[in-house]
């Protein structure tokens, strides 16, 4: 469109805002989990996480530290000097604007200024934190001297939130166990069906046999079978088996339900190749099996990352399968989903908590989302059934 | 009625790095005129079609139609109507409305658009498919959808880019004819015509452009281009096969010149010289077709003949190399296979012989 | 045994008995049972070849059999079952109860307005996606950005959006955006613009929207076309013009809710728990996650149209949303299908989302969750198959429409 003679940069520039717009709508929510995962549940209670991005304005209520323990004579006089901030055990890297030393007045003083305390009794605050409070031995004595602080406090984070979550904490935040639960999950689930489609897409796009149209279609067909239906006679046959709820009876489900997008999305793409490799190896005495292996698979490659993507996140992001053929009573077993699921109903409120869970819960699909997208998307298209 | 004035137009793609494919081209278009636009693949053809239609902005220089700068126009509003090699049919419309569709944006009354869309239907033959997808026409009938597409406009100026190549040969000869009639109903419309197709360009065009290394090489009519190439890049890229040139030295001037050939022999050339030119070092040009065989002392050229081709009204003679020249060729009416493997002297008359100094005719000095 | 040594046994074993499988059947086929020497060796060749295909297919059939195809029969009959009573064939009484259930027709009423909103919401914004970043030169790290929520779960965009949709006390900082947008309204010119006008807007639009679909797609009725199609293609009409008329009604009753409602000015609400509205809430989620697959596939479809048709539409002079709606959409409508089916089917399967967010409470019940509530707390496997047959029922066309076009494809 840009290089249409006599275009108005105004579009251009409604697409870029628009654009900008969309991104940050889109990018919005996942932020705000990220950046309440690296926050203290003070700092995420008291405030909105987006506040944390700049330096936000807080008041505090401090005291000088113990007078009968810290004050020095200076000749008639009696001086305790010290930092407000590493006094009170509060972080040190704010700036105070204005403070006061009665809650009437939290403003009536700048950074740097002396405030008469009367008879004689002074209090200089300096903008950093470092304060000289001096007057008589009655004056300075008792509890420190109080000083409502008004600072400009930095950005600030903490990673101790995964460091309960991936290592410490009771039982049910500590998500290490879930974590190992839901990897031995997802790798078999993920390798198994792509073995056992990968044979069939073959046979399905390049060998002639009877009933291979009625079996294409059947694919599709099952294709769109919501998994639901298969819950209770599957849960059934494998209780029947002798399977019951556990890693195996999981593994089996999820390369039972990712079968029809395995070979329909396989088989798609192997039709696609071209006959005369097929044909030229046939003639060069190739057996079927050797096509298949030496030939078909080297070139499948795209489409098998493409399945491998979806069935990994599919996989990694389901609850329901999970909570219908692996966990059982015990929680021995339990995925990441479900723990997170769990939190929620037990730890509502502790934002801390959840949204570290959940960032360590969506980290490693982003992470492979981010570095096989182009497979991911190249298998998008080939699969959406056309 | 409409006229275009090119004045010092320039092309500069922007990117990574700028890539400029088109350098200061000047060209005025009269009412009425056929221009088509030759030259090799990807010397800009379609790039300044596509500023004359405002599809792509220009970068320097200015565009008039009818003495208006329309530099900054946009394409809808600059009177032109353009057909695409691909025909860029709309898929989902019918022949009727894809020719309505303009005319619809343009706000013209339902009984305007009919009528439109019946002459025109009525000039191209496309009564019975008025109401057929795009999806359910042959090529050729495609191409004239697009055709009506713009006629329906009633634009004035209208821009071709390799309408026909995408057709086979015999449409291509059939569709070439109906453009050339459709050009003489409509006496008055300018037409810019881009193609790769020598005959499309010799057939067709009032005037021809012929397009190299970002700028024009020659603007003329198709015979001037044929007869009196301005330079040796046009002499060798009009015709086929391509004029022979063979290097010399100038050595009688006046009204006449004569050429002594590298090779040997020596030809005289219309072109006149002035004395200073005596022992100019020259490129003769001469076309295969010009090429008459002779048995006298006075010949431009002996060579063994290497190979016939026999086409029926002519045969081509292909020539040893001799030297570092090209290797010569010359089509001479009638069958003449018996000539294969003999010496054969060739010259050619005055007028059909071109002399080029530093890639330039001496015609034009 | 440690469960990842476990897994890795599995991959392990797994593979190696798949790959196994596969090498020694074809051996045994081939040398044992049907050798390719002796006198017999071109039929036995032939005879082998034929039996290969079910060899390469028998594991996939399995899976797909054991795994799809025999639950979906068992289901129905489960569904005309009842366990208490031993199993016994109870005819529709299942269905009978389901139907009496209130639940069960706000977890149907749910998932219609879930099967209308979310694919229209998830659609319109891929398109509109697709469209803007088509064209920029930062475009692709744009998409790359809106198609990110694809890789997070239902569970993960649970959480996510539970904290947007977060609540405090009222004299608390709100932490959720949500709340704390809210409380920025006091009821003065920017409330009435954001929380009157917009809503009308959007309102009056969508019923014109819904009615011009209706009107363009049931207009052959009326005039009586020879383009209106059979009979089924009739009823097929009648029903998407009924319907559009329901959905306009609907919105411009809503109109009127919208401009006369009082709204609670300065208190932090518990969205969650506004009923109706709340469906709303949870929709977002999912369109949060859908649009970036909508925009992927319908940004490839909008690259595959040829450039010259937009630049004679252009020269035609249609202006950029003329270009868009009349030359751009047309050519890509039958991706756009594609897109709407798929993101449908997502829809009717949704469980996550509604599980994890409101457990189906304050009338957000949906048919997935509602069958995994019959299944799983009140054990009644009777209703709860019933109402998975009633998913089953709903996803039919889409699955004849499906191997329709496969079919149609293949041949
Ligand atoms: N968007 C672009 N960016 C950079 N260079 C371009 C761009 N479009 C075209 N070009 C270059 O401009 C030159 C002219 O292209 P143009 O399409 O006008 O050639 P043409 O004469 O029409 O060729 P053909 O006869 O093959 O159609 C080519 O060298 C091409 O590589
Ligand atoms: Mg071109």
């Amino acid at each position: 469109m840009e290089n249409i003679a006599g275009t108005k940069s105004s579009l251009t520039w409604a697409v870029h805002i628009a654009t900008v717009l969309l991104v940050v709508l889109w990018l919005f929510p996942t932020v705000g989990l990220l950046v309440s995962s690296f926050r203290t549940a003070d700092q995420i209670t008291g405030s909105g996480w987006w506040a944390a991005l700049f330096t936000s304005e807080q008041n505090e209520v401090l005291r000088a530290a113990d007078p009968d323990e810290a004050r020095v004579a200076d000749g008639q006089m009696y001086v305790v000097s010290g930092n407000i901030f590493a006094d009170n055990d509060s972080p040190t890297d704010k700036e105070i604007s204005v403070w006061g030393t009665s809650s009437r007045e939290i403003a009536a003083f700048q950074a740097g200024q002396t405030a008469d305390l009367g008879d004689g009794e002074t209090l200089t605050l300096e903008a950093n934190g470092d304060y000289v409070w001096r007057g008589t031995e009655e004056q300075i004595s008792g509890r420190g001297q109080r000083m409502f602080i008004t600072a400009e406090a930095p950005p600030e984070f903490t990673t101790e939130n995964y460091v309960t979550i991936l290592s410490g904490g009771s039982t049910t935040d500590n998500m290490s166990k879930a974590f190992f639960n839901t990897l031995t999950v997802t790798i078999p689930a993920t390798i198994i069906p792509i073995v056992i489609a990968a044979f069939a897409a073959y046979a399905l796009a390049w060998m002639e046999f009877p009933g291979r149209a009625l079996l294409i279609a059947i694919v599709v067909g099952l294709l769109v079978v919501p998994l639901q239906l298969a819950l209770i006679p599957l849960l059934k046959l494998h209780l029947g088996l002798g399977i019951g709820k556990g890693f195996l009876g999981v593994w089996l489900a999820h390369t039972g339900f990712g079968m029809p997008l395995a070979v329909y999305l396989l088989r798609n793409y192997m039709v696609g190749l071209p006959r005369d490799i097929i044909e030229n190896a046939k003639v060069d005495g190739a057996t079927e099996f050797q096509i298949f292996t030496k030939i078909i698979l080297p070139l499948s490659f795209p489409a098998l990352a493409a399945f491998a993507i979806f069935q990994f996140l599919w996989t990694w992001n389901d609850l329901l399968v999970a909570k219908v053929f692996l966990i059982d009573a015990t929680g021995e077993t339990t995925v990441m989903t479900n723990q997170i699921v769990e939190l929620l109903g037990t730890r509502g409120g502790n934002w801390e908590i959840l949204a570290t869970a959940g960032f360590v819960s969506i980290a490693v699909p982003l992470a492979v989302f981010f570095a096989l997208q182009r497979y991911l998307v190249r298998g998008l298209l080939a699969g959406s059934v056309k | 009625m409409a006229t275009l004035n090119l004045t010092n137009i320039e092309k500069t793609y922007g990117g990574k790095v700028n890539v400029n494919v088109l350098h200061n081209i000047n060209l005025d278009i009269d009412t009425g005129e056929l221009i088509v636009f030759v030259g090799p693949s990807g010397c800009g053809k379609s790039t300044l079609l596509r500023m004359i239609a405002g599809l792509e902005k220009i970068t320097d220089g200015e565009l008039k139609i009818d003495g208006t700068v329309v530099n900054d126009v946009p394409p809808a509003q600059r009177g032109i109507a353009m057909v695409f090699q691909s025909y860029a049919l709309y898929p989902h419309m019918t022949v009727r409305d894809n020719m309505a569709f303009a005319l619809k944006l343009a706000k013209k009354t339902p009984q305007e658009i009919d009528d439109a869309i019946s002459e025109a239907a009525e000039k191209l033959q496309l009564g019975e498919y008025l109401d057929r997808l795009p999806k359910a026409l042959s090529g050729g009938q495609r191409q004239r959808v697009a055709i009506g597409r713009s006629i329906v406009r009633d634009p004035k100026v209208y821009l071709f880019d390799e309408p026909l190549s995408n057709l086979d040969a015999a449409l291509r000869v059939a569709t070439r004819i109906e453009i050339a009639q459709l050009k003489e109903s409509m006496p008055e419309s300018t037409m810019i015509y881009v193609t790769h197709d020598q005959v499309e360009a010799m057939t067709l065009a009032s005037r021809i452009v012929v397009l190299a290394d970002k700028g024009i090489a020659q603007v003329g009519t198709p015979l001037e281009l044929y007869e009196r190439p301005e330079n040796e890049f046009v002499a060798q890229f009009i015709g086929s096969p391509a004029m022979n040139l063979l290097p010399g030295e100038v050595v009688t001037t006046g009204a006449q010149t004569t050429v002594k050939l590298a090779a040997g022999g020596s030809i005289v050339s219309a072109a006149p010289t002035a004395d200073a030119d005596k022992g100019l070092k020259v490129n003769i040009g001469i076309r295969p077709e010009d090429m008459v065989t002779t048995s006298g002392d006075s010949f431009a050229f002996e060579g063994r003949v290497k190979m016939t081709e026999a086409l029926g009204e002519v045969t081509l003679l292909y020539f040893d190399k001799v030297g570092d020249n090209d290797a010569v060729i010359a089509k001479l009416p009638g069958i003449h296979r018996d000539l294969r493997g003999n010496v054969v002297r060739m010259s050619a008359s005055p007028e059909k012989v071109q002399i080029f100094h530093d890639g330039q005719s001496l015609y034009y000095r | 045994m440690h469960p990842a040594l476990q897994g890795l046994l599995t991959i392990i074993i797994g593979v190696s008995a798949c790959i196994g499988y596969f090498y020694f059947s074809n051996q045994f086929l081939d040398k044992i049972l049907l050798p390719a020497k002796g006198p017999k060796a071109g039929r036995n060749i032939t005879r082998a070849n034929q039996i290969r295909p079910w060899l390469f297919l028998f594991p996939a059939m399995l899976a797909l059999g054991v795994y799809l195809a025999y639950p979906v029969l068992e289901t129905l009959r489960l569904s005309l079952t009842d366990r208490d009573a031993g199993g016994a064939f109870v005819g529709l009484d299942n269905y009978r109860q389901m139907f009496g259930e209130s639940k069960f027709w706000e977890a149907l009423r749910n998932n219609l307005l879930w099967l209308i909103v979310v694919p229209a919401a998830s659609t319109a914004f891929g398109l509109l996606a697709a469209q803007v970043t088509d064209r920029i030169a930062w475009g692709n790290v744009a998409k790359s950005l809106i198609f990110m929520p694809m890789a997070i779960s239902f569970v993960g965009a649970s959480v996510i959006f539970k904290l947007i949709y977060d609540t405090r006390a009222a004299d608390t900082a709100q932490i959720g955006i949500m709340n704390a947008v809210w409380l920025q309204f006091e009821g003065g010119l920017g409330s009435f613009l954001f929380l009157r006008i917009l809503p009308l807007l959007i309102l009056l639009s969508f019923a014109g929207i819904v009615g011009y679909a209706g009107f363009i797609i049931g207009r052959p009725l009326w005039n009586g076309a020879y383009r209106a199609g059979g009979g089924a293609m009739k009823v097929g009409r009648a029903v998407v013009v009924l319907a559009a008329v329901w959905l306009a009604v609907l919105a411009l009753r809503n109109v009127i809710d919208v401009m006369t409602m009082s709204f609670p000015y300065g208190e932090p609400q518990t969205w969650l728990t506004i009923p109706f509205f709340n469906s709303f809430l949870l929709m977002v989620v999912l369109i949060w996650i859908q649009t970036g697959f909508a925009m992927v596939i319908l940004s490839a479809a909008l690259r595959g149209i040829p450039e010259e048709t937009i630049e004679a539409a252009i020269i035609d002079g249609a202006n950029p949303f003329q270009v868009f709606f009349s030359i751009k959409v047309p050519q890509i409508i039958g991706t756009i299908v594609v897109v709407w089916t798929t993101i449908t089917l997502i829809v009717l399967k949704v469980f996550d989302i509604v599980f994890a967010m409101t457990n189906g409470q304050w009338e957000t019940q949906v048919l997935a969750n509602y069958m995994f509530d019959k299944l799983f707390r009140a054990s009644d496997w009777g209703v709860g198959s019933a109402s998975a047959i009633m998913i089953m029922v709903l996803v039919t066309p889409i699955l004849i429409w499906n191997v329709h076009n496969a079919r149609k494809e293949m041949a």
